[in-house]
């Protein structure tokens, strides 16, 4: 099976008064029709990562890498107007809170179909039917309402899923989901997530799920890559994780609590700045293979 | 105390509906301020060092003929009765008569007004549509030539006296150039050739569809015009330019631009749309600004707008006139802030 | 004031003392603290542009009588209307024969009078107001805003206008006048300090040991929202220039033959068209000062309030 997108020695550096601050190291990874996880603590540069993809990185932030290639291309080489036809068309991705990263005085329907026109070159009117139909997968119960409506009236949950319609409109090829739930409460959060899995695997699609939830992400991923100041400690498969490596990895396990194996006391996380330098641990599945 | 606040909100809104008490609160509001700067006028009126009584009556009056008018004016009575009395006038439109006109002040603001509105509408329109871009794209291209071009633009608007910079005008563009007319609204063998329906030039020679009057307003309004849309703008623009930095950090820019939606709609459609909530409270503050810069303006260009008839009556004592001016300059001052709110709520779908 | 902290000993430098990370005593911390602002300012090249300008109006204003070539007010009727350059004088004479520059620097005194008077009187004006409002709260605070809201409703030079108006044409009275208009922003100002500084913990504990409203007020409210104010005013003082002239323009200011820069535009005007330097040097200077405050205001907003900064 053949990549989707291979990511090879990705940096994100920003200026700063006291030097160069690299936020994202030499980052190499690759994905395929699958779920890919990544995990690590915040400020580890994750979202950053998922942006550097989508060269949505502002200035003064520079981002480099020896290529970041999607079925074939190298999107560092294309113009910025074929860039803006992958974004949407071939990858999207989901932000954080449904409650910032919606427009809040644009009305539901036109952002949602604002996209799709753009990308499929569709009537005003083939789009509406499109949106209405996108939200009823999303589960929503009352589309026609909620196409009128601002995002302001509409709860957190709804919020995602509107992002999650607006975001798979187009039909793009990879999804990334940038912390997709953290902004919700626990009981939704499950909802959105199953939603965007069904969504995802429907149309055979290639997942990015960034997260610092470990639970979540094991039980959602095929693979996971541990994130540690901006570098890859750790590969590994999801159903393994128990036997990862990586001190840091381990350390994430730990202080997750567990019905099954309840401890006096949450271990508190340990970090070594020599893990900074380290090359990265290549987990149960070595980077780039597959899962079986 | 907070938690007595809260009780007390809370039953309010029990037993009003929402909108019912936002309105009875927005009347109650303006209605307060309407008094509060009618009473200020009131007690300017009332320090004059002038004599209102002698100056209807002349020097030579006898002593009988001055108390009659004394009393006729009603200084006899207490102060707060007089100024019931002075707002019970002003309900009825009735400022008393100018000494200088010697007819209503009420009818000379009547008359005068829409020359200013002309004056200080087209300032405004230019100040807008010059203004807006010029914040957006300051903001956009941050710290290029072109931002320090608008920030320059603007300290210089916000440092320049009206009144110089009219009469250098006038020196360069009318003195030296001769490319526009002079001071006036008009040549003077236009004035008054048309029928005044609105009483603004620039519509009135349309409505009558005369070209060659319209072309000659044009003439007159460009540079009073111009100067005063020069101040709208430094204010525009640098507003604008703040409130548009401030969207351009929001996420949902970010969302927009994942859709692969191309930068100008970026721009123009999703931050300014958002921008369009605050900038309407911004432009009705430049225009109530202009309004006021008017008396200065007028004073350069002759213009018989409201600022002239102010200075004028200053100048000779007229207090009816003068306090007639300011009091109408106040109510469209808070007319504007009014109609300012009011658009917010239109444009900003989370203030229904 | 004990004697080591104020003389540092003497292996380290004033600026090693200045811009230590370790602040010995309250007093180094604030200076300390001062000298950094002091830093961030002095890399603001406009605003150290504008300071310039006004430390040289001040100097001017102070030596005006070395610095002017002729006495103001000495007329000579034979120069009049001298362009500059002519008969001696820099910047021409006006329609009575007097020097515009002599003119111009006995009447930077004129500004920087109006000028401070309005720059002392307005904000403590809105200081008592907007701190009473703000502490005391309920039917005061409800009353005193009123007020400022009204006040604030009206067009401020159509206000001074008629103020001067009724307390008639001066100086003194046009500076009443403006100060009467300028108050109510800095009561709004001093008020949602005043809200946020109310209720934070040290203010308890300041009442807990027994301080009484008014000392709470004028020892520990008011020092807090001088820097906000002091933004505010740098910022207002080129408007505050601008409506002084203008209401000198109007003839409402002060009085002739007093070198005032509005009135000596007016007088300017009549010969705007044959003799255009008497109303364009006093322009200018009116000009350059305002620019100069609003210069100097901008630079202040960043190093003081670098969250509302427009850079
Ligand atoms: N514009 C910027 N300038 C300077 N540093 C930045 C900028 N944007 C991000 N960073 C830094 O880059 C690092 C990584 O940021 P990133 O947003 O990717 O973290 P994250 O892993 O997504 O964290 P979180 O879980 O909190 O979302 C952070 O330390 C952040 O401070
Ligand atoms: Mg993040």
């Amino acid at each position: 099976m053949s990549n989707l997108l291979e990511v090879q020695n990705l940096s994100v550096k920003f200026p700063t008064r006291n030097g160069i601050f690299e936020a994202v190291r030499n980052i190499s990874f690759s994905l395929g029709r699958e779920r890919l996880g990544i995990v690590g603590e915040s400020g580890s540069g994750k979202s950053l990562t998922g942006r550097a993809i989508l060269r949505l990185i502002k200035k003064p932030g520079i981002l480099e890498a020896d290529h970041i290639t999607l079925e074939g291309t190298n999107l560092l080489q294309i113009s910025k107007k074929a860039m803006r036809r992958v974004r949407g068309h071939k990858i999207s991705m989901i932000m954080q809170d449904p409650k910032f990263s919606l427009n809040p005085v644009m009305r539901i329907g036109d952002q949602i179909s604002e996209a799709y026109r753009l990308h499929a070159r569709a009537s005003k009117k083939d789009a509406r039917k499109k949106t209405l139909d996108m939200l009823e997968k999303v589960l929503i119960r009352d589309p026609e309402r909620v196409f009128r409506s601002y995002p302001h009236e509409m709860s957190g949950g709804m919020g995602q899923r509107i992002m999650i319609a607006m975001m798979l409109i187009p039909d793009p090829k990879i999804l990334i989901a940038d912390e997709p739930t953290s902004a919700l409460d626990v009981t939704v959060q499950k909802e959105v997530l199953e939603i965007m899995d069904d969504l995802v695997r429907e149309r055979g699609m290639g997942l990015i799920f960034i997260s610092h939830d470990l639970n979540v992400v094991s039980a959602f991923c095929d693979r996971v890559l541990i994130l540690y100041a901006g570098r890859i400690v750790e590969t590994c498969r999801a159903d393994r994780l128990h036997e990862a490596k990586h001190p840091y990895t381990i350390g994430l396990l730990n202080s997750i609590p567990r019905l099954e194996q309840p401890v006096e006391h949450l271990q508190v996380l340990q970090r070594d700045t020599a893990w900074n330098l380290e090359p990265s641990v290549s987990g149960v599945v070595a980077d780039g293979e597959t899962p079986s | 105390m907070a938690t007595d606040n809260t009780l007390h909100k809370k039953r309010r809104k029990r037993s009003l509906p929402l909108w019912v008490k936002g309105i009875s609160n927005t009347v109650f509001t303006v209605a307060i301020t309407m008094v509060g700067l009618l009473f200020v006028t009131f007690i300017i009126g009332r320090v004059m060092p002038i004599d209102p009584v002698l100056s209807i009556v002349g020097e030579s009056a006898s002593r009988a003929t001055y108390d009659a008018a004394y009393q006729e004016l009603g200084l006899d009575k207490p102060l707060f009765l007089q100024f019931f009395l002075f707002l019970w006038d002003i309900a009825h439109g009735d400022f008393g008569e100018s000494l200088l006109t010697a007819r209503p002040v009420g009818q000379d603001l009547i008359r005068v007004f829409p020359a200013t509105l002309e004056l200080a509408t087209v300032g405004t329109i230019i100040g807008v549509l010059l203004g807006v871009p010029l914040g957006v794209i300051a903001a956009v291209k941050r710290g290029s030539w072109i931002d320090h071009v608008a920030r320059v633009v603007a300290l210089i608007g916000y440092s320049m006296p009206v009144f110089w910079i009219g009469l250098i005008g006038l020196l360069i563009f009318y003195g030296i150039l001769g490319w526009i007319g002079g001071p006036g609204r008009l040549d003077i063998f236009y004035v008054d050739t048309i029928p005044s329906v609105t009483g603004m030039i620039l519509i009135d020679s349309l409505l009558a569809g005369d070209i060659e009057i319209f072309k000659n307003a044009i003439s007159h309004i460009v540079l009073p015009a111009g100067l005063l849309a020069y101040y709208s703008l430094a204010y525009i623009s640098r507003m604008t330019r703040s409130f548009m930095l401030e969207q351009l950090d929001q996420e949902y820019i970010i969302t927009a631009r994942v859709k692969g939606l191309p930068e100008s709609t970026v721009i123009w459609r999703h931050a300014l749309g958002n921008v369009k909530v605050p900038l309407v409270t911004v432009i009705a503050l430049s225009y109530a600004g202009l309004l006021e810069g008017s008396v200065l303006t007028e004073t350069i260009f002759a213009w018989p707008g409201i600022g002239s008839y102010i200075t004028t009556a200053l100048l000779s004592a007229d207090m009816n006139a003068v306090l007639g001016g300011t009091v109408v300059v106040g109510l469209v001052f808070v007319c504007l802030n009014i109609f300012s709110d009011l658009l917010y709520k239109y444009f900003d779908p989370r203030a229904k | 004031m004990s004697i080591p902290d104020a003389c540092p000993q003497k292996q380290i430098t004033w600026r090693e003392w200045l811009t230590t990370d370790t602040p010995a005593s309250r007093r180094q911390a604030r200076l300390s603290v001062w000298y950094h602002s002091w830093l961030a300012f002095r890399s603001n090249l406009m605003a150290m542009f504008g300071l310039t300008i006004l430390l040289a109006l001040v100097l001017i204003g102070l030596f005006a009588p070395i610095l002017a070539p002729q006495d103001p007010f000495a007329q000579d009727l034979a120069a009049r209307l001298s362009a500059p350059g002519v008969n001696g004088y820099m910047f021409g004479s006006d329609s009575l024969g007097r020097d515009i520059l002599s003119r111009l620097i006995y009447g930077s005194r004129i500004t920087l009078y109006i000028v401070s008077l309005v720059a002392l009187m307005a904000p403590v004006a809105g200081l008592f107001v907007g701190t009473a409002a703000g502490y005391l709260g309920g039917w005061v605070d409800v009353v005193l805003m009123r007020i400022t809201d009204i006040f604030l409703a009206f067009p401020r030079l159509v206000l001074a206008l008629a103020f001067v108006s009724a307390l008639g044409a001066g100086i003194e009275n046009a500076v009443l006048a403006i100060v009467l208009t300028a108050w109510p922003p800095y009561a709004r100002i001093a008020r949602a300090e005043t809200l946020t500084i109310r209720n934070a913990d040290f203010i308890h504990a300041i009442k807990l040991q027994g301080a009484g409203t008014l000392r709470v007020i004028t020892r520990h409210i008011w020092p807090l929202c001088i820097s906000s104010l002091v933004v505010r005013v740098t910022l207002d003082m080129a408007g505050i220039i601008l409506v002084a002239a203008g209401l000198g323009f109007l003839g409402l200011g002060a009085q002739p033959p007093s070198p005032e820069w509005g009135a000596m535009i007016s007088d300017g005007r009549r010969f705007i068209l044959d003799h255009w330097w008497v109303a364009t040097m006093p322009g200018l200077a009116i000009f350059i000062v305002s620019l100069a405050f609003n210069l100097l205001g901008d630079g202040l907003r960043d190093v003081l309030d670098p969250k509302k900064s427009s850079q």
